[in-house]
């Protein structure tokens, strides 16, 4: 004779716990604190070694230097390097009542990264049993990014760049985590494998329906052989808002700030 | 997450959270209508999957502080990475910074009070508007407190 049981939502009594609940003032809390920005912008591509911290910082600087105000989300947790290129690697945070408030780099680009928050040279580790980190380090790296989306005072901004690591999935957790899918910018280089898993990136970002803002083709002077930039564009309707070449100047950067609107 | 009482048929109540050690997350329930209670026991990996998402079993007691779940589970931060906020006279924010030279003087002090010295400072610092502890300022404050030995 099997057991009576009911469903969850047959219990109505209140669930003093509330995970759910929890959840969801997470997000009105990340949504928020998000409020005075004017637009979210990821970075990324899906592939590594293409640049796209290089031209974040740079386009973060030249959108400052613009008279944008704008901040930079360090997004890859276990690569940082754009906190370093924008000359705060090393900043310390001020932690205020209920949020901390970001670093000021290059041309006065807030910014926050976890280069920041690490010890000299250590990867980031978590506190907790190592043999299972499998099961949980993902949401720990996803609970780190709502955090610094969430508890950092970001202040009013014309535009957050978020500095994605290779891949997708921290696009895809962003699109779970932010309010509307982000503006997407992607970078690649020339080479057709560059191409081949940029556009795996943006077809996730399709799906998604993330605005895709179009592609931004790096260190097209230099060894890199290929029309990965326009076949991109061409496929998914997109413009080339930059060809950057190898050694850029303050120029480019500013072609590409005009070029974002 | 919610607990039936199979034979009453009735839904179990929080009662309370314990951290028994061990890495064990502990949730006890009872009935409110024949008094069993129940106790849910989380293994490691179970706890750390719940502290990674950020929430509490049995409900947040007080808010979350700024970057709570970062300051504490990442093992590998950097011990100064955070600063308190000086309110300046300027009307500007900055963070509370310590000289080379007042770091290395705070290093002498005892382990077993050090940290209470450093707030001691500290706080004595911002209640000024000082951005930096250095030295003198350290005199400063052992004179004005009366910390003479600190």
């Amino acid at each position: 004779m099997p057991l009576n049981i009911r469903t969850y939502h047959e219990l109505t009594e209140p669930d003093r716990s509330g995970l759910g609940e929890q959840i969801a003032t997470q997000r009105r809390r990340l949504a928020a604190r998000l409020a005075a920005v004017g637009r979210v912008v990821v970075v990324m591509s899906g592939k590594g070694g293409v640049g796209k911290s290089f031209v974040t910082a740079h386009l973060a600087r030249a959108l400052a230097r613009a008279g944008r105000a704008v901040g930079v989300l360090d997004a890859d947790l276990n690569g940082p390097t754009v906190a370093g290129l924008l000359e705060a690697g090393t900043a310390r945070l001020v932690v205020g009542e209920d949020a901390v408030l970001p670093a000021t780099g290059s041309d006065g680009v807030r910014l926050v990264s976890m280069a920041q928050l690490l010890a000299d040279g250590q990867p980031l580790a978590f506190k907790g049993p190592p043999a299972e980190s499998f099961v949980w380090r993902g949401a720990a790296e996803a609970g780190a990014i709502r955090e610094l989306l969430a508890d950092v005072a970001w202040g009013p901004l014309d535009v957050l760049l978020l500095d994605l690591p290779p891949g997708m999935q921290r696009f895809l957790e962003l699109c779970d985590l932010l309010p509307a899918p982000p503006a997407v910018l992607t970078v690649t280089i020339p080479t057709p494998e560059s191409r081949d898993a940029v556009r795996r990136a943006l077809r996730a970002a399709t799906e998604r329906r993330s605005p895709l803002l179009g592609v931004v083709e790096n260190m097209v002077d230099g060894p890199f052989a290929g029309t990965a930039g326009a076949d991109l564009a061409v496929e998914f309707g997109v413009p080339v808002l930059a060809r950057i070449p190898w050694h850029p100047t303050p120029d480019t950067w500013a072609v590409l700030a005009g070029r974002l609107g | 997450m919610k607990f039936l009482c199979v034979e009453c048929d009735r839904q179990m109540t929080f009662e309370e959270r314990q951290l028994p050690g061990d890495g064990t997350l502990a949730a006890a329930f009872r009935c409110p209508k024949c008094g069993r209670a129940v106790a849910l026991l989380t293994n490691p990996m179970e706890t750390q999957l719940v502290s990674s998402l950020g929430v509490k079993i049995g409900g947040a007691t007080v808010p979350a502080e700024p970057l709570e779940t970062i300051r504490g589970m990442v093992a590998t931060g950097r011990e100064d990475a955070f600063t308190e906020p000086v309110g300046r006279s300027d009307g500007r924010t900055v963070g509370l910074s310590w000289s080379a030279e007042a770091q290395d003087r705070l290093a002498r002090v005892p382990g077993f009070v050090r940290g209470m010295v450093k707030k001691i400072y500290a706080d004595y610092a911002k209640e000024r508007g000082i951005g930096e502890i250095t030295p003198a300022v350290m005199d400063a404050a052992r004179s004005e407190l009366g910390l003479e030995g600190m």
